[in-house]
């Protein structure tokens, strides 16, 4: 399909006006404003009506750890990037081709970040002396001549928003409340997007308020009004529809697609899932996904700390149901112990770390990859376990259900790694039919014959009782246990069998995923080596080392099976990488 | 026919060697507690014993039945999760001072506080025995161990206050030399719904011997113990005329004949009064000016944890429907590219 067509297709016009359209390969813009503001909301809205204009796209909301900063402040700043594109895009992108900035701080802060000839649109109405000082601005960078590197567009937002809705009957502060639907106007303007199917998204979003519904749609439309009417934007911009295989999308971040994954899971095994979680950023939107789909299998546990969540996941799952967990990386500092105990009883268990900046509190609100080496060993003794790692927003759907078809196959706790940036981030999630994934096959021994509690099939696993079933009784526990029968043993040669057999339990699991794939040349300058959240960033550096006519390949690891014992690790991708178009 | 009716006490015993010291107490709950399963007409599948670690928590091992030696002071929380995914089961926690009250004291606290159907039952040594001899939340002040060699100076609690002061429905204490009332105590306990918690008050004959002598001696424990029945006036003492009387928030031990003191003029125990001001005021009796209660403090009717968790999956059915995937995944704003 051609670019030209899919524009035609998807129903993209040329606009009327007789501004000129400039065509672009991609833009990266970033909504910042104060955490007040609604920019998260902005940004979001503009996501959606970029999506259904048929582009790929990739988000990053950087909020801070404050919930409601004092307004105005440096500290207080909240932002949302959008990259799209023509082609396929895999990061948020680098330095923003535009930044909209709501007030002084804002452009602060965010500044140095603009590519240099870079569009800055700025709320001139919320420059004011007050404001400028508390961002510590001697002077209005928009009247100083500072700012002489970028494209400079004043508009006064807070006072056309203001004018828009002066027969309202709205109070001062509702007003201030819709500047960021007016903001949102004109960059639809500005990008040829239509504007009445946003229109009909705020009024539905807004049905219990229809004051503030039919406030936001007059803001909307005078900001896009406004770019219509100025001779202020010399051009308008296009970027042409990506070539996207067809089906149907919608707009999944991490979290959420995580959270689906689990319900997936639970689903095609037909076993109830339940979690144990303790609230803590950026892992928390997963507990309130499932927390509202008690309509499934699913039972939440909010617990009264990290520890009783892990636990009370690893009680669920000896009772027979597909138990999990969710932290992020000081949560899962305090896990550890659970970890181990899940190891040593064999059962089916999934973690998962979001992870954020550390180490300690560290950076709850900001992302890193820094939780790896934890991961694949952080426990007392030698207690390995299988890691999983998602590489972008939809893949934490397939890593889900992934953690949960080796958890129940090994019998064995799996770690998922996410981060907060791919979790919190969105990006298009081709919605897939039910039937055409993979079941998750769950069998419960009920046959006493022979039954001892740790015999182990052609994997090694052990076998999965539920409490309940007659003739099959038996204990488990943290101390060390006979090959067979499970009771306590304190034999050193039973010891070292044990040891041996879980590492190989794990080890093991190498051999159902797929083989490590390169992307790229088989031989060249250098091999980029990556795994998680990273994925896009490297895909990206790697087209543009190749474009600029360098040897590069990529490999990227998605899940270790690493144990200090075994040399035979492997850290392996799956097709899931490269399968997203 | 039914198979739970036919249950015996052998058939909760396994075949592991019981592993504790010699005339150690936990034998005498053990023992009760695989007596008192076969009558509770629950099949023996349905039971599962969870436990931390401590002398108490090898508990488990010698249940034939499901059962967890879990982590140090983890049970609750484990026992809360399997309770959750298998609420017909019968869960039961056995742990120790330490376990429960030290490493354990934050799920200890929040299991009574949700009031999840578990049967939690605290073997009250007042020491850590397995680790050797260190004093532990419920040690006494002053008392020397190996890490109080100068006595410690440690205030211990009291786990049935900490208990109503968590809001646990039912509370009791008992001891682990009377074993007829460990039994009655244990078997009220069972029959509880949400969680119920027992103390048992069990003598570590190794680093903390006769710790409970004074209420336990058959010379002295008539006057050193308050037997709590419901709707009973709090009468003790081998004559039974000791009695405890209120003098405004101050509870006093008074003798029947004394200075005109009758019958009348005493506390009736009322487990199930709506308030748990009289268990706690209950809780604080020690010796030597008051009695020490034993029975059951509180035992009041609340919705448990896991029927209102039900009540919940039930509700959001009803309203949406049995969850369906394919809804679920399109469900939001979505667009086709052809």
């Amino acid at each position: 399909m051609s670019g030209a067509a899919a524009a035609v297709d998807i129903g993209l016009e040329r606009r009327t006006a007789p501004r000129p359209v400039e065509e672009l390969d991609s833009v990266v813009i970033r909504f910042v404003g104060d955490s007040g503001d609604g920019m998260q909301l902005t940004g979001n809205e503009f996501s959606r009506a970029i999506a259904k204009a048929g582009h790929d796209f990739a988000t990053h909301p950087d909020y801070p750890s404050e919930i409601r900063a004092p307004t105005g402040t440096l500290f207080g700043v909240s932002g949302y990037q959008i990259q799209f594109a023509s082609r396929q895009v895999f990061t948020s992108g680098d330095a923003p081709d535009v930044l909209v900035a709501m007030n002084p701080a804002a452009l602060k802060t965010n500044l140095s970040d603009v590519k240099n000839g870079g569009t800055i649109i700025a709320n001139s109405g919320a420059f004011t002396d007050n404001s400028l000082a508390k961002a510590g601005y001697a002077a209005n960078p928009l009247k100083d001549g500072s700012l002489g590197n970028y494209r400079v567009y004043e508009i006064d937002i807070s006072g056309l928003t203001a004018l828009a809705l002066k027969d309202s009957g709205l109070s001062k502060k509702d007003v201030g409340r819709c500047k960021n639907y007016y903001a949102l106007g004109l960059m639809l303007s500005l990008y040829s997007r239509p504007l009445d199917k946003e229109e009909g998204d705020v009024r539905k979003k807004f049905a219990k308020k229809p004051e503030l519904a039919e406030a936001n749609v007059l803001a909307l439309r005078a900001g896009y009004a406004y770019v219509e009417a100025t001779e202020m934007f010399i051009t308008s911009y296009r970027v042409r529809a990506a070539d996207i295989r067809a089906g149907t999308y919608r707009s999944l971040t991490g979290n959420h697609a995580t959270a689906l994954g689990f319900v997936a899971a639970s689903e095609l095994s037909g076993v109830p899932l339940f979690l144990g979680s303790y609230p803590i950023t950026p892992a928390t939107d997963i507990l309130h996904e499932l927390a509202a789909l008690k309509h499934f299998n699913v039972t939440t546990f909010q617990a009264e700390d990290e520890i009783a969540g892990i636990c009370s996941a690893i009680g669920a799952s000896y009772g027979g149901v597909l138990g999990m967990t969710t932290t992020s990386g000081p949560g899962m500092a305090l896990k550890t112990e659970a970890l181990g105990l899940a190891v040593m009883l064999e059962l089916p268990l999934v973690i998962v770390n979001v992870q954020r900046g550390g180490p300690s509190t560290g950076l709850p609100t900001k992302i890193e990859q820094s939780d790896l080496l934890q991961a694949i060993y952080g426990r007392n003794g030698e207690c390995p376990l299988p890691v999983i790692a998602a590489n972008s927003p939809s893949d934490c759907f397939d890593c889900a259900m992934e953690a949960f078809r080796i958890a129940v196959k090994y019998m064995t706790p799996v770690i998922l790694l996410t981060d907060g940036g791919i979790g919190n981030a969105a990006e298009p999630w081709r919605i897939p039919d039910p039937a055409s994934l993979p079941r998750l096959e769950v069998k419960f021994r009920t046959d006493t014959e022979d039954y001892q509690a740790y015999a182990r099939d052609a994997n090694l696993a052990r076998s999965w009782v539920r409490p309940g079933t007659p003739g099959l009784e038996h204990r488990v526990g943290g101390l060390e246990k006979d090959f067979l029968t499970g009771n306590i043993s304190q034999d050193p040669l039973n010891h070292q069998r044990m040891v041996d057999v879980r590492a190989a339990k794990v080890a093991g699991i190498a051999r159902d995923i797929p083989p490590t794939r390169v992307e790229g040349p088989a031989q060249g300058d250098l091999l980029i080596v990556g795994w998680g959240s990273t994925y896009g960033s490297i895909v990206q550096a790697r087209e543009q080392a190749v474009a600029e006519g360098h040897a590069v390949a990529h490999v990227h690891c998605v899940t270790s099976t690493r144990s200090r014992r075994t040399s035979a690790t492997s850290s392996s991708a799956t097709r899931r990488c490269w399968c997203r178009k | 026919m039914n198979a739970a009716a036919t249950l015996t006490k052998k058939d909760f015993e396994t075949d592991q060697d019981v592993r504790w010291c010699p005339g150690c107490g936990d034998y005498a709950v053990l023992a009760q507690v695989q007596k008192l399963m076969p009558t509770l007409g629950i099949p023996r599948e349905n039971f599962a014993f969870i436990s931390g670690i401590g002398c108490s928590s090898r508990f488990p091992y010698y249940m034939e039945t499901y059962g967890m030696h879990s982590i140090h002071g983890r049970a609750p929380a484990i026992a809360s999760g399997l309770k959750l995914a298998r609420p017909e089961l019968s869960v039961w926690v056995v742990t120790g001072d330490g376990d429960a009250l030290a490493i354990g004291g934050n799920h200890f606290i929040h299991a009574m506080r949700r009031n999840i159907g578990l049967k939690i039952v605290l073997l009250n040594n007042g020491i850590y025995g397995l680790t050797k001899g260190q004093y532990s939340p419920t040690s006494l002040l002053g008392m020397k161990t190996k890490s109080t060699p100068q006595g410690s100076i440690d205030r211990p609690f009291s786990p049935v206050a900490l208990a109503l002061g968590a809001g646990a429905t039912f509370v009791a204490r008992t001891v682990d030399s009377d074993l007829a009332h460990m039994a009655g105590v244990l078997k009220r306990a069972a029959e509880h719904q949400g969680t119920a918690f027992v103390e048992i008050y069990q003598n570590c004959i190794v680093f903390n011997d006769g710790a409970y002598d004074a209420i336990t001696d058959k010379s002295m424990r008539d006057d050193t113990r308050l037997m709590l029945e419901h709707g009973k006036p709090l009468l003790y003492g081998k004559e039974r005329n000791k009695g405890i009387r209120l003098r405004g928030m101050e509870p006093e031990a008074v003798t029947l004949g004394e200075n005109d003191v009758t019958e009348s003029d005493l506390l009736v125990h009322d487990e199930a009064a709506e308030h748990g001001g009289l268990a706690f005021l209950l809780s604080q009796f020690d010796v030597p000016t008051l009695p020490v209660p034993l029975g059951v403090f509180r035992d009041v009717s609340a919705p448990s944890y896991e029927e209102m968790n039900n009540e919940l999956h039930a509700d959001a059915r009803e309203r949406r429907g049995r969850g369906d995937l394919a809804s679920l995944f399109s469900s939001g704003d979505t667009w086709t590219i052809v």
